[in-house]
């Protein structure tokens, strides 16, 4: 079984973590279909965390399709996020590639490589949300 | 149902006013924390919640009750004073016996449960029992009744990280399990980070803020860009706290819609950060001076 | 609140149920041979005119040494009780609550503060009231016969029962001064917040009122008896001249009103006053004609002697106002508890 664990620093809300946390066991094949999750009681007791945020948790992953919660028996993994998914994004990850290359050759040091990435991906982020 | 429902409410002792015009609609179902600094008038707050203290104006409501007006309001509401009183005298079985005696609706299989689950030796003297021990203790007796909503007033304030952990951890199973409401202080915000979905900020013996964590979150950002007067901004965004150097500002404002204005850069906000914009706030606004109303959901 | 009442009052109630305890046992120890001493008396045997076998018997129970001792401990203890009953059961009683924080996790259980000291001050007012009811029923079934003897005729350093000190120390009144002293201390306690402090202010009332009662009150509750009788030479006892050799005062020996409560035993004139007149030839003290002569001398000057009393029959009636009245006082402040509680919030 998965177990959780919390970043009070990294500045993602808990539940995020909680679902990124499940998504990345997911890829790594850590879980697998038909596995369960831990209760929300476990889970809220075990991290010191409001019940609510799991709930919320489960609940996004459930929306994702991820997991499902069966009444009086708990939440289970129904969906798979394997990493050969990614293989199918190999175009991408070339591009991505030619992109890096291209802003070491500009002049750019690694951290304003992150910067700019994070601050063009963040405002594309809420764009999509406004 | 609303947990707590503040209408206006003051209390003054001889000349000073511990708490003024509080008007607060905390939602059952919540664990809602109450944050601000020492003498904001939190354990004034909690205490006329549980019937310690009578308002000098204003009402307050508890689960629709007035405060210890009768056995079946007080059995409804749980309370964990501040440095956790217990009786010294008396050891852990003779403490739980008081709640069997004083409560109809105690559940002392849980009750004795706790108790070996922490280990304590029941024929033990509460007076001999550490901090942690004794918070336990007290928060047991306090569950053990089931009571629809639980007071707890700085609980965890002079306890070690790890009994710290252990009571948060303790509290969160049992909301998990019962469906209690809960309404804690602290003046440790990272604590009620974790546990927390609805938070007051109390700062000056007023509210300064109160609502959803996630609305809260949502709706406060932190500006960063050129230096600006903050009365340019626009009139629903109201700038909480501002800070200038002779390029650059950086403002905390609360504002309902997003800001798309390409010269900020917009940043979200930690719950620390937000409680102490507001913390700072309340300490450089002039006495009177009208804050942030409630946020609805 | 029965269970916590007790389970919190633990050793104080222990602690004077032992010294009680104690007691009895010292009197079941020594009472069977005070019973003998007196069967075996004079005054026993004797049918009228009892009054010099009375005194003969205290006077020999004055030289036995348990019996004195034990009559002045047990006069001790029961003067002490009610200071003891709210210095220990009273004033700590919502005192130590408040001092301590506890009040905040008592009140927050199930049962509303009024009901809270409801069961205290009921549970542990009747216990006081019965200790102390009990310990008197001990003590005068103890002192029986020399109160018996002290009813016929007093001397020999016991003292009538019915003398303000010793009023207080038999019969029914110790259980209104319990009653009073506890509730007290809880009134003393609520108010003042703080044990020691409570303790002491406790003690100065409860001490300012055991001193202050017999001899302010309690003598105007009835109207006493007022006796004039003609002052003859046989009862005569004295003679006082002032310094300036111009006033006297005549002392007339008291009459024998067994068991009584004599508050005066003046002469004075026909018409009532102090001022006795001139002193009589056969009297001055240059003269040496002898007691006697003065005596028949101050008979002819139509002196009266006044007494002004409580008759012996009125024991009862004073013991039942006193408790009455104590009772009231007690109730008054529990009443003031309930009031003070309810307001005095934090």
């Amino acid at each position: 079984m998965i177990e959780f664990h919390l970043d009070s620093r990294s500045g993602v809300a808990p539940y995020m973590q909680l679902i990124h946390q499940v998504r990345h066991a997911l890829r790594l094949d850590l879980l697998r279909q038909g596995d369960q999750l831990p209760t929300v009681k476990d889970v809220a007791t075990g991290l010191a965390i409001n019940p609510n945020t799991v709930l919320k948790a489960y609940r996004e992953l459930e929306y994702q399709g991820l997991v499902a919660a069966r009444p009086g028996r708990g939440t289970f993994v129904t969906g798979t996020l394997s990493g050969s998914s990614l293989a199918a994004y190999e175009p991408l990850r070339r591009d991505l590639r030619r992109w890096l290359d291209r802003a070491r050759r500009a002049g750019l040091e690694e951290e304003s490589i992150e910067a700019l990435f994070l601050s063009t991906f963040r405002s594309a982020s809420e764009e999509d949300i406004a | 149902m609303t947990a707590l429902h503040t209408s206006g409410l003051g209390k003054r002792y001889r000349r000073r006013w511990a708490l003024s015009d509080c008007t607060l609609q905390i939602p059952e179902g919540r664990v809602a924390g109450l944050v601000g600094p020492n003498g904001a008038g939190k354990t004034t707050l909690l205490q006329l919640a549980v019937g310690l203290l009578a308002p000098t104006t204003g009402t307050i409501t508890v689960l629709g009750g007035e405060p210890a007006s009768g056995p079946d309001q007080l059995a409804k509401v749980g309370f964990v004073a501040q440095d956790t009183p217990v009786y010294a005298g008396l050891s852990v079985a003779d403490h739980l016996r008081l709640g069997a005696h004083l409560n109809p609706g105690w559940d002392d299989s849980y009750a004795q449960r706790r108790i070996d689950r922490l280990r304590f030796d029941p024929a033990q003297r509460a007076g001999k029992l550490s901090g942690g021990q004794r918070a336990q203790l007290a928060l047991t007796l306090a569950i053990a009744k089931r009571p629809r909503l639980l007071i707890l007033d700085e609980p965890v304030a002079s306890l070690d990280p790890l009994a710290r952990r252990e009571f948060l951890q303790d509290l969160m199973e049992a909301v998990a399990d019962q469906e209690i409401s809960v309404i804690l202080s602290s003046h440790l915000v990272a604590d009620l980070e974790r546990v927390c979905d609805y938070l007051v900020v109390l700062a000056a013996s007023r509210v300064q803020i109160a609502g959803d964590v996630d609305a809260l979150l949502a709706s406060h950002h932190r500006l960063i860009g050129a230096r600006r007067d903050e009365a340019s901004l626009p009139a629903d965004q109201q700038v909480i706290h501002a800070r200038h150097t002779d390029r650059q500002s950086t403002l905390i404002v609360h504002s309902r819609h997003p800001i798309l204005d390409p010269a900020w850069t917009v940043e979200q906000l930690s719950l620390e950060d937000l409680v102490l914009a507001y913390m700072s706030q309340a300490a450089d606004a002039p006495p009177g001076r009208r804050p942030v109303l409630e946020v609805q959901r | 609140m029965i269970w916590l009442t007790w389970r919190q009052f633990r050793i104080q109630a222990a602690v004077v149920s032992a010294l009680v305890a104690a007691f009895g046992i010292l009197f079941l120890v020594t009472g069977p041979h005070l019973v003998t001493l007196y069967r075996d008396s004079a005054l026993a045997a004797c049918r009228s005119n009892c009054g010099q076998d009375a005194n003969n018997f205290l006077n020999s129970l004055s030289n036995i040494a348990p019996y004195h001792l034990v009559y002045l401990l047990g006069a001790l203890l029961i003067v002490l009780l009610p200071a003891v009953i709210g210095l220990f059961w009273g004033a700590p009683l919502v005192a130590r609550e408040l001092e301590s924080g506890t009040f905040r996790l008592a009140w927050n259980q199930s049962v509303t503060r009024e009901r809270w000291l409801a069961a205290k001050l009921g549970i542990l007012g009747l216990a006081a009231m019965a200790v102390a009811g009990l310990f008197s029923l001990f003590l005068g079934w103890w002192a029986s016969p020399i109160d018996h003897a002290d009813a016929i005729g007093a001397s020999g350093g016991f003292q009538s029962r019915f003398f303000p000190l010793d009023f207080g120390t038999r019969g029914i009144v110790p259980i209104g001064y319990a009653a009073f002293a506890f509730a007290l201390g809880v009134l003393v306690g609520l108010m003042i917040r703080r044990t020691i402090p409570a303790m002491g202010v406790t003690l100065a009332v409860i001490a300012a009122v055991q001193i202050a009662f017999p001899l302010v009150v309690r003598p105007h509750l009835i109207t006493p008896v007022r006796d004039t009788t003609a002052v003859t030479a046989s009862v005569i006892q004295g003679l006082g001249i002032n310094g300036s050799g111009n006033q006297m005062s005549v002392f007339a020996a008291a009459p024998n009103l067994p068991g009584a409560w004599i508050y005066s035993n003046e002469v004075v004139t026909a018409s009532g006053s102090t001022s006795l007149g001139s002193i009589p030839q056969a009297c001055q003290p240059q003269q040496a004609q002898g007691f006697q002569a003065c005596a028949n001398a101050l008979a002819q000057m139509n002196l009266k002697q006044v007494v002004v009393y409580q008759p012996a029959d009125r024991y009862w009636t004073f013991q039942w106002l006193e408790l009455g009245i104590f009772l009231t006082v007690a109730v008054l402040l529990a009443w003031g508890c309930f009031w003070w509680v309810r307001r005095r919030l934090s």
